[in-house]
């Protein structure tokens, strides 16, 4: 482990580590006081991020990742900050209360499953059942902004939370069954989407203003972390639908009382 | 359109004992009971009576009586009166037929099928009102070996092996998953304190924790997991003795839940996380799950998320093939399997769910811990048993028969003040368990409610110290899968077999 000088910077070679040990030499940096940690040669190893509640309350780390992080990176995570230079799997922010994840690549299934707080940029496209139940309530709002596209149930089941799909880089949306079972929250997709890939619980809307904003803020934001060779102006110049649920109760009508 | 249902239920009102103090319009949240000012009378639409027996108990001149109805349909053992009356609803809703409570089919209940043995002559019976008597139970993963090593002359020895996160409970029976939002907030902390005051466990079901009572209760809560992640964050995870991964329940096993939007108030949706008065959707499946590696995923996910300080348990409905999945969710790093069996109750379920689908939780208590036991890996997990657990007798049967612990729901509630009128899923309950209606509600204070369920565990408690003398135990561990202590009457060879226990006489 190395020391940086500006900010407390520890570094792991995660090359021989399980993914226990990892876990426990982040959490042990963040109890030494680390604020930003790096981790080389990450291979698979699962649940980064995860293990870091409240080792140290006020200290919100910064966690960069060279390599490929496993399955459920930051699950559960509370308000930390993880980077990965390439590619993510399955479960990315899985369950995920508050704090930062950005890819730099791909993801896996089930992005954003079930999180309520926080953000998630990935800069290329997801896979399955991506932002799967995300939810939302009082203050808090997640997002989950993909630059490419996602597979089938895009959205099910939401609840709650934002989710921004780019199509960047002429991908065309695929998926199917978009937003099946969604009572709550909102997803905007650039690029065409025909109404069979739409689920029967959503309806598509025109964008309004505050739609606008929202746009505006996040795309600005993506196109900051992510080196993507195109501009927020440009990326918003292109027309978006707002996918909303027609009913908060989908399933009211189902039962005989 | 003209209902062709029958009244169920019949209320008979002695008008010479009636004084039309209307204590009964006021308990029934049904509606039944209406006073008519110009006649001075008091009137009954039974046809909206649940037979929950509310009015009855509270009239205080014991004026009321509610009985089956008597009117019934021409007899016939294949077209029921229930079948009909059924058939006659969905004609007239086309809906699915929601039901709550357990199943109350007339299915074998083989803990009736099940006695006992007791010392007589050969060994000494043990009298627990004067001498040791052991009921503390310990869940979770134990060791497969323990490391030893003597560091006095006089012979103390300490253990060098790590031991896996365990829990202590005084007696082995806790309080199943009920969920705030299934339950009032008054219902589910009066579990809380019960469990609490008495040294066991109750568990939060999928509906959260709410903040108010993590620092006080959270060390004895089991916290569950599930499939909408409701309420599920760090510190809830972190605040419990037990974290619950929820795959299924014995009442609707394979489907998922609706907590319907009208009873997810500000309260409810701050501590599910979700926004108030949309339907809280439980999927049938955690879409994170397919497999049992993806169960181990979860598993670990929650052990990081937790420091590796806590066990977790998960839960499956009894089924078919329970045995084989509970040895892969042992090898997946469950440290308690927990198996809900047909009779397991719920807040609402189809009715033709409930009714049909599962196994009884004796078979399968009897064939988990007999699979575990073949492959070596009893010693790695907990089993506790839920699903239709009356009495202590059944508790005592369900250890013999290989359980750790069992759950109890629906006796609790019954403890509560439940009647088992099965109207849960409607919101009304006129006993402030299952109801979100703040006037309903307040009827369960948490103080004297709690005082019921403390009575009932002690009450268990001392039975089950009796019988346990009676067999010559003096410790519930020595119980545990001791099928010898069972005979089955009554019962045929398969049923003999699959529960490990020879038949009566032999």
């Amino acid at each position: 482990m190395k020391t940086g000088e500006e900010v407390n910077e520890m570094e792991i070679d995660a090359s021989k580590l399980t993914h226990k040990e990892l876990n426990d030499a982040i959490r042990n940096c963040v109890l030494e006081g680390a604020e930003r940690i790096i981790l080389r040669n990450v291979y698979g190893q699962r649940y980064i991020g995860t293990r870091l509640y409240s080792p140290n309350p006020d200290n919100k780390v910064e966690i960069e990742i060279f390599g490929t992080p496993g399955n459920d990176l930051g699950a559960f995570l509370n308000g930390h900050r993880i980077i990965v230079h390439g590619n993510a799997q399955d479960g990315v922010g899985n369950t995920m209360d508050d704090g930062e994840i950005m890819v730099e690549g791909r993801a896996g299934d089930i992005v954003g499953m079930s999180m309520r707080g926080g953000k998630i940029f990935i800069r290329d496209s997801v896979g399955y059942r991506a932002a799967m139940h995300m939810k939302g309530y009082s203050g808090k709002k997640p997002v989950l902004v993909i630059g490419g596209t996602a597979q089938d149930f895009l959205g099910e089941y939401m609840a709650g939370g934002i989710v921004i799909l780019l199509g960047l880089g002429n991908v065309s949306h695929k998926a199917n069954f978009i937003g099946t079972g969604m009572h709550g929250g909102v997803i905007y997709i650039r690029g065409e989407v025909e109404k069979y890939q739409l689920g029967k619980e959503v309806g598509v809307l025109k964008l309004e203003d505050k739609d606008e904003e929202i746009l505006e803020k996040y795309v600005r934001e993506f196109t900051n972390y992510f080196d993507l060779g195109i501009s927020q102006k440009e990326i918003l110049s292109e027309e978006f639908i707002k996918l909303l649920p027609v009913s908060k109760r989908p399933y009211g009508r189902v039962y005989a009382y | 359109m003209q209902s062709y249902l029958l009244p169920e239920f019949e209320v008979e009102r002695k008008e010479e004992k009636c004084i039309r103090c209307q204590v009964c319009v006021r308990q029934c949240a049904f509606e039944t009971h209406r006073y008519d000012e110009e006649l001075d009378r008091m009137f009954s639409d039974v046809e909206k009576c649940v037979g929950c027996q509310r009015c009855v108990v509270f009239c205080p001149t014991n004026a009321l009586s509610v009985r089956p109805n008597p009117s019934a349909y021409k007899l016939n053992y294949s077209w029921t009166d229930e079948r009909i009356s059924d058939l006659t609803k969905q004609a007239e809703t086309g809906g699915v037929i929601l039901t709550g409570g357990g199943n109350d089919k007339p299915y074998r209940v083989y803990f009736d099928h099940l006695v006992l043995n007791a010392s007589q002559v050969t060994n000494p019976s043990i009298d627990p009102l004067r001498e040791p008597m052991e009921l503390r139970t310990f869940l979770g993963c134990k060791p497969d070996t323990l490391a030893l090593e003597s560091w006095s002359e006089l012979g103390d020895v300490e253990i060098r092996t790590a031991m896996p996160p365990n829990v202590m409970i005084e007696t082995p029976i806790l309080f199943t998953a009920m969920s705030y939002g299934a339950i009032s907030y008054q219902a589910f902390k009066s579990l809380a304190i019960a469990a609490s005051e008495y040294g066991t466990l109750f568990n939060t079901g999928e509906g959260g924790l709410p903040k108010e009572l993590r620092a006080k209760y959270g060390r004895n809560a089991i916290v569950q997991c599930a499939s909408g992640r409701f309420g599920v964050d760090a510190e809830y995870l972190n605040c419990a003795a037990v974290v619950e991964i929820k795959i299924g329940q014995g009442a609707k096993p394979g489907i998922g839940g609706h907590l319907p939007g009208e009873k997810v108030s500000c309260s409810i949706a701050e501590t599910r996380m979700i926004p108030e008065g949309t339907d809280a959707l439980s999927p049938a499946p955690q879409h994170d799950i397919y497999s049992i590696e993806d169960l181990s995923t979860l598993i670990y996910a929650l052990k990081e998320a937790t420091n590796y300080e806590k066990p977790v348990s998960v839960k499956i409905a009894a089924v078919h093939n329970s045995a084989a999945i509970a040895s892969g969710m042992v090898r997946a790093g469950a440290d308690i399997i927990a198996l809900d069996g047909l009779r397991g109750g719920t807040g609402a379920a189809p009715k033709i769910i409930r009714d049909n689908v599962g196994i009884p939780i004796e078979l399968a208590i009897a064939s988990v811990d007999q699979r575990l036991r073949e492959e070596g890996i009893r010693n790695r997990c907990s089993i506790i048993a839920a699903g239709g657990i009356r009495c202590s007798a059944d508790v005592i049967k369900a250890i013999a028969l290989g359980a750790d612990a069992v759950y109890i729901g629906t006796a609790a509630l019954v403890a509560m003040g439940c009647t088992l009128c099965q109207k849960c899923y409607t919101g009304k309950c006129n006993w402030g368990i299952c109801t979100q209606d703040p006037y309903l509600a307040k009827r369960i204070n948490p103080d004297i409610a709690s005082r019921r369920l403390v009575n009932l565990l002690r009450g268990w408690s001392l039975e089950m110290k009796e019988m346990l003398g009676g067999m010559g135990i003096n410790a519930i561990e020595s119980l545990r899968g001791n099928r010898d202590h069972l005979r089955g009457v009554g019962l045929e060879e398969w049923e003999l077999d699959v529960l490990g226990v020879k038949g009566a006489g032999e």
